[in-house]
């Protein structure tokens, strides 16, 4: 490695002494910012323009300069409700758009809590003296290393109507009623367990408890680890001088603990929530949005719509997006503001 | 086993162990089954044959039917055991069905058939780990309608090591800047680079396929690579880590009439190699496993990465389970060796930047 990478960074030491000589050295510091502000403005800071006069352009072509003007004609396909609550009162495009937007809303709002629980009990569990802390943190870890399909397909193979669950919550209802039939007094054995389609059936909540749950499944390692690093960060010897004040254990969460904790604690949950929001990889492979639109989110809706539908409807994708930015917009500089006020102490 | 009870048992003062000691370890042992449980079944259905799979066997390991050539034939049957009427299990060869029976024979006597009831059979069996799962789609150049394992993953590795390699010198160079430089409009860079932040590729989507076509790298890699190439994570998580090294050692190398660039390149970049490892491990990790961006910018299915191929692999081809859950393991092997022995650095590291 080091082999070829030194020799192009020194190929490059002539030309950059060339332009130190002309420039002088403080104005180099330009010149070692170039690139990466080059990327940044034509892949994130013109994208964020052309964003706002796309949403205001119709037609499916993508040259910028050819696309005609129709003002807020997307915002109005989206918005044209007689109650933005039912989707089915929007014009098409705002149907896909607020089912996508109310499912995500749903998601974000089961999801973030169920995980940052579970995140905080096991980093609580963690932090206690236990053995070999490194293999545990490291095993609850590991499924953020997956990339989302191979979650997907994981899942998928054990969720399936033929799958190893269906199969196991079988065994342990015959193995259960076999007991039963073992107990010397009369117990009523319960009814044989019937396969459920856990991803697919539409009549139920089982598709969108099994996103939430893969979902969190995957990410949860991450915010463990965060507020395990927060954890550890309370002074030890608070917990020293409650312990020879013989407080009960609860209390000591709810008085050290988690005030302490909670600047951390904030930044997780509204980390977790710009994330919840942006949700796709896992949610498309593993349910495709279905059974019907039950697990259809947002990003889904806009990819949807600007890349898969006939015609491609960049400009209400593009409105989709502006709409769906102003809400992250919102929680990045809240999760900005927290963190800068954690750092500042 | 003992040993690994008295190992996960220990604490501080032996002998003593709490309810509450209990109820952590119980907690954790949960935690790992429902973690690594699904993992490993994916690890041992990849072993399995394909009719093994289509029929859900539920056992652990990879049992399939022994098959057998009768002579006289070319085609190879199935062996089925069969309880003779002296309690006997006899081991035949299932030669054609009839009814509600079957026609059998036994190998060593091909010649002489006989019916037994279809209810009294059932398959003999042995363990069989398919190995064939993993070569056929790799090693044997295996082609299976449009998926085509080896080139994505040649993709996907083109993609991580070319992007990383990127991410590592552009993002330097601007750490170096940042923290060693006083420059008018220094803050500026910074508020920018904090901004890139508020637009995350999935609400600009539209717009970043409009910009990239126009650059003539939509369906190609560099239409991967580059865009996510710049990261405000990776800037600063440098960033911080080169403030930390003294400025009296630039000073002293600028006396010795270096140049800015062999400042950078002999002095800083050695030095915040701690700082580099993290973030070329955070970047092999968002490259390898990235889904929408490619799936947005590649069109052209023998130019798709790894996670593409895979997830269009799941979708068409219903009846090839087990190449999908090999070529799964396949795809999360990689990031997991990465983990095995990095995972110090990978924990420390994100702990401490508090970014993924």
């Amino acid at each position: 490695m080091r082999w070829i990478v030194l020799p192009l960074l020194a190929a490059l030491d002539p030309p950059m002494r060339a332009i130190q000589r002309r420039i002088g050295i403080e104005r180099l510091a330009y010149v070692f910012l170039l690139p990466t502000m080059v990327i940044f403005g034509i892949f994130s800071f013109l994208p964020t323009a052309l964003n706002v006069w796309i949403s205001f352009t119709g037609g499916s072509s993508t040259l910028v300069s050819t696309r005609p003007f129709v003002g807020l004609d997307n915002y109005a396909q989206l918005l044209a409700c007689e109650s933005i609550f039912v989707p089915k009162s929007c014009p098409v495009a705002g149907f896909g758009f607020w089912t996508g937007m109310w499912n995500t809303l749903a998601f974000a709002l089961v999801q973030v809590p169920a995980m940052v629980v579970v995140a905080l009990a096991t980093a609580i569990v963690l932090n206690r003296k236990i053995r070999a802390r490194g293999f545990w943190r490291a095993l609850f870890f590991y499924p953020v290393m997956l990339s989302p399909v191979v979650i997907a397909v994981i899942w998928d193979w054990v969720l399936k109507r033929r799958g190893i669950l269906n199969a196991l919550l079988a065994d342990a209802t015959n193995a259960y009623n076999a007991v039963l039939a073992w107990l010397p007094f009369q117990a009523e054995p319960v009814a044989a367990f019937q396969p459920v389609n856990w991803l697919g059936d539409a009549n139920s909540a089982w598709p969108f408890f099994w996103v939430v749950f893969v979902y969190s499944w995957s990410h949860l390692g991450f915010f463990m680890l965060i507020l395990l690093a927060g954890l550890q960060a309370i002074p030890k010897d608070l917990y020293e001088a409650a312990e020879m004040d013989g407080t009960p254990p609860w209390r000591v969460f709810a008085r050290i603990t988690l005030p302490l904790l909670m600047p951390t604690l904030l930044v997780v949950l509204v980390l977790s929530l710009i994330r919840a929001f942006q949700v796709f990889d896992e949610v498309y492979v593993l349910t495709g949005g279905g059974p019907g639109t039950a697990t259809r989110m947002v990003i889904q809706q806009i990819y949807e719509t600007a890349f898969v539908s006939e015609p491609k409807l960049f400009g209400v994708a593009a409105a989709s997006s502006v709409l769906l930015a102003g809400i992250i917009l919102v929680l990045t500089l809240v999760q900005l503001a927290l963190s800068r006020k954690q750092a500042g102490g | 086993m003992a040993a690994v009870l008295r190992f996960l048992t220990r604490t501080r003062e032996p002998g003593r162990l709490g309810w509450t000691d209990i109820l952590a370890y119980s907690y954790l042992v949960l935690g790992v089954v429902l973690i690594l449980a699904p993992v490993l079944w994916l690890f041992v259905s990849s072993f399995k044959s394909q009719r093994a799979l289509i029929e859900s066997d539920p056992r652990f390991l990879p049992y399939e039917q022994v098959m057998v050539t009768l002579p006289g034939s070319t085609r190879p049957v199935g062996l089925v055991e069969w309880k003779d009427k002296d309690g006997t299990t006899r081991i035949l060869a299932q030669i054609r069905p009839s009814g509600t029976d079957v026609i059998v024979a036994d190998p060593a006597k091909p010649g002489e058939t006989f019916a037994v009831p279809r209810r009294e059979t059932k398959p003999h069996e042995r363990v069989h780990v398919r190995v064939e799962n993993y070569t056929e789609p790799t090693l044997e150049g295996g082609r299976m309608g449009t998926f085509y394992f080896p080139r994505y993953f040649a993709n996907s590795a083109v993609v991580t090591i070319v992007a990383t390699l990127i991410t590592l010198t552009i993002s330097s160079m601007a750490a170096f800047a940042l923290s060693k430089y006083r420059f008018r409009g220094r803050d500026t860079f910074m508020f920018l680079i904090v901004a890139t932040l508020l637009m995350p590729a999935t609400v600009i989507l539209v717009p970043l396929f409009v910009v990239v076509k126009n650059f003539g790298m939509l369906d190609s890699l560099w239409g991967v690579i580059i865009p996510g190439a710049a990261t405000p994570t990776g800037v600063f998580l440098l960033r911080q880590y080169m403030l930390t090294i003294p400025d009296e050692l630039i000073e002293a190398a600028r006396m010795d009439s270096a140049s800015e660039w062999k400042i950078y390149y002999r002095i800083v970049l050695p030095l915040a190699l701690p700082a580099l490892a993290v973030l070329a491990i955070l970047s092999i990790i968002w490259r390898w496993n990235d889904f929408l961006w490619p799936l947005v910018v590649l069109s052209h299915s023998e130019n798709f990465t790894l996670q593409l191929g895979l997830s269009s692999f799941k979708g068409e081809m219903n009846d090839a389970t087990h190449y999908l859950l090999a070529m799964t393991v396949l795809t999360l092997l990689p990031v997991s060796f990465v983990f095995a022995f990095l995972q110090k650095y990978i924990t420390t590291g994100i702990a401490n930047t508090g970014m993924k």
